[in-house]
């Protein structure tokens, strides 16, 4: 068997997809096409590119502590399923809370978090919900109302720089975001103060909740307004896991933040999926023949090495 | 009646001597927000965010989570309005210490409805883990930023700049969610907050020659809104309970006194002085006050209503008021009233 990173990280990448089409099927919804763009992303951050170290968190997490507040739980709760919060960590600060199941299933197949708590995913009572927030396992931030992690992971970044710490800031973000005005004041204050221990990672899909995102609100070009915004920008293919660690580790981005955008394929692994492009926001299976075409194709999912 | 410059100004450059986790931030307003005198005392503290609030509110909250205090400073009205999303899921959810100082409240500016934060007070109220500081005066303004220290969570601090009046001892610091004693008296209680007190004040020294007896509260902890001073002395008048706030008559300070008698069954009749429910203009102060109803003239006229009796003052009457007995009396004297 090959046991290199890379194709360890696309083990990893394959669990997560699976693991979610289970759980969209055994719920007849979930954000299924999230997770098929990202997973490669995710898999590179928790198996290879960040410094991140062990959980500290519970395996099985408990029931919903409480909110933040009076006898609640402490801000950022969920990030100590990433690893401690030491000088050298990298923080990695989770932006589009649609992503959470993808978020929890790289938790669960890195060995963060029990399958058993996974899919105990949106039901009552538990952490584990639908769209995350930072009592949430993997969270740090409270991101479901879009477009306000990079503001706060350069806050994050800016105390630490004071400190003088070497840990980097690692947002991952959505492309739909770019649509938000406040990730443009973000960048900028982040270009302004030089934050090159900031590193956004966008999945860019092309797709947002109406459909496709060239259509309902163009972003593009996004490497040129982003490089005009006075970050580095660098394009990499989303389920290339090489290209992914090389462009977060290896750009040369001193006095600069840095911005490496992903792009991706919201069916990957999934080809049954393509016909329904753009409408892939929350997948659900409108019949039991549907279904039961995806239930096929789940039994007779098996890992390709490269 | 001594006047106090740049109370603020002065205050929180000695407040952050000792304590080097306080950082400034600041929305392209550092003169007029009176953070100008920290950044030349402390510029390895001090950072400026341009004009973009919405993201000035979320680098807050990452700076917070690290351990840092940040005071945000610009206008009230672009710490709630333009950034509310953001001071809720990045500040106020996590229950971060971020500290908002907020200047022009209601009326203060003749900048008019883009800088007249007069529903401020009822916008933040509501969100979970606030806490909503009031100054009225120089000693509140002293106060206040020593009482955060113990606020684990977001504190929301409606300020006033430039030429203050000190009305109440600078020996005697405002404390945390209690009311000043201002008067006692049986026929009205009187509860004010902000700029209205010094309005109010030279409004009761007149009605009381009259022979009307007012117990006077000047309110500076808008949440909680628990205070039992203030609970003690809604059940105590005869004829009823006023409230007179820089704010619209909805949500704010009258809107909490009303919640707190509702909470209670406290079944008396209370008048709400406010701005009633419309945006105002740009105009002075005292224009604005007169306009909408908020001055001493204004409590004088709800006063005579409640007790249905005419009192016959004059504005010339409360002119004088202003200098003969707010500007001569000692502040000693004016707690002990």
């Amino acid at each position: 068997m090959d046991n290199t990173w890379q194709t360890q990280t696309r083990r990893v990448a394959f669990g997560v997809r699976k693991r979610v089409l289970e759980l969209t099927l055994k719920n007849n919804g979930c954000y299924l096409s999230q997770t098929l763009s990202s997973a490669d992303v995710l898999a590179t951050l928790y198996t290879k590119a960040l410094n991140l170290g062990p959980s500290e968190a519970p395996y099985m997490p408990t029931l919903h502590p409480g909110v933040p507040g009076e006898n609640g739980i402490e801000a950022g709760y969920g990030a100590t399923y990433n690893g401690p919060r030491g000088p050298e960590n990298d923080r990695l600060l989770i932006s589009p809370a649609h992503y959470a199941v993808a978020i929890y299933a790289t938790l669960a197949e890195t060995g963060r978090l029990s399958p058993e708590a996974f899919y105990s995913f949106n039901t009552d009572g538990s952490t584990v919900e639908m769209i995350g927030a930072e009592h949430s396992p993997g969270f740090e931030l409270t991101t479901g109302s879009f477009g306000q992690a990079v503001s706060q992971a350069g806050g994050i970044a800016f105390a630490k720089r004071l400190r003088g710490e070497s840990g980097r800031c690692v947002v991952f973000m959505s492309d739909g975001e770019l649509e938000e005005g406040q990730t443009w004041e973000g960048l900028q204050c982040l270009a302004h103060y030089k934050m090159d221990n900031v590193i956004v990672i966008v999945d860019v899909n092309g797709m947002q909740c109406d459909g496709a995102t060239a259509d309902m609100m163009n972003v593009e070009p996004i490497n040129t307004r982003i490089e005009a915004f006075g970050c580095k920008a660098v394009v990499v293919d989303a389920h290339d896991v090489e290209a992914i660690d090389a462009a977060i580790n290896e750009t040369e981005h001193a006095g600069q933040p840095l911005v490496i955008l992903c792009y991706s394929n919201s069916s990957e692994g999934i080809p049954l999926l393509d016909h329904r492009k753009p409408k892939l926001h929350y997948v659900r299976f409108g019949s039991a023949e549907e279904t039961a075409q995806y239930q096929d194709f789940l039994d007779n999912w098996t890992f390709e090495e490269a | 009646m001594e006047m106090v410059s740049n109370p603020h100004a002065h205050n929180i450059v000695a407040f952050a001597k000792d304590r080097p986790d306080v950082v400034v931030l600041s929305g392209d307003l550092t003169v007029a927000t009176e953070c100008h005198k920290f950044r030349e005392a402390y510029p390895e503290r001090f950072f400026g965010m341009g004009m973009a609030e919405q993201n000035m509110l979320s680098w807050a909250g990452g700076m917070a989570r690290e351990g840092l205090k940040p005071f945000i400073h610009t206008f009230s009205v672009f710490l709630y309005r333009r950034p509310y999303d953001q001071l809720q899921m990045s500040v106020a959810y996590p229950n971060l210490p971020v500290r908002l100082v907020g200047f022009l409240p209601g009326l203060d500016t003749p900048g008019g409805v883009t800088h007249q934060s007069i529903e401020d007070i009822a916008a933040l109220r509501p969100i979970p883990n606030m806490t909503i500081f009031e100054a009225g005066d120089a000693t509140d303004i002293e106060s206040l930023l020593d009482l955060t220290d113990d606020i684990p969570g977001p504190v929301y601090l409606r300020m006033l700049r430039g030429e203050v009046p000190r009305l109440f001892d600078a020996d005697k610091p405002t404390r945390f969610n209690t009311a000043r004693v201002l008067s006692e008296g049986s026929d009205i209680t009187l509860i004010t907050s902000g700029r209205c007190t010094e309005e109010a004040m030279r409004a009761t020294s007149v009605i009381r020659q009259r022979g009307v007896s007012i117990k006077h509260l000047h309110v500076t902890t808008l949440k909680p809104f628990t205070d039992p001073v203030v609970l003690e002395a809604l059940g105590a008048p005869g004829f009823g309970i006023i409230t007179m706030e820089n704010h619209v008559r909805i949500g704010g300070l009258g809107g909490a006194v009303a919640e707190m008698m509702t909470d209670h069954g406290v079944g008396k009749r209370l008048v709400r002085i406010g701005i009633d429910d419309t945006y105002c203009s740009g105009a002075t102060l005292a224009y604005l006050m007169r306009k909408h109803e908020i001055d001493a003239l204004a409590l004088v006229h709800r006063v005579e209503e409640m007790i249905s009796e005419r009192l016959n003052i004059s504005e010339d009457d409360l002119a004088a008021a202003r200098i003969d007995d707010v500007k001569s009396r000692s502040t000693e004297q004016l707690e002990a009233l």
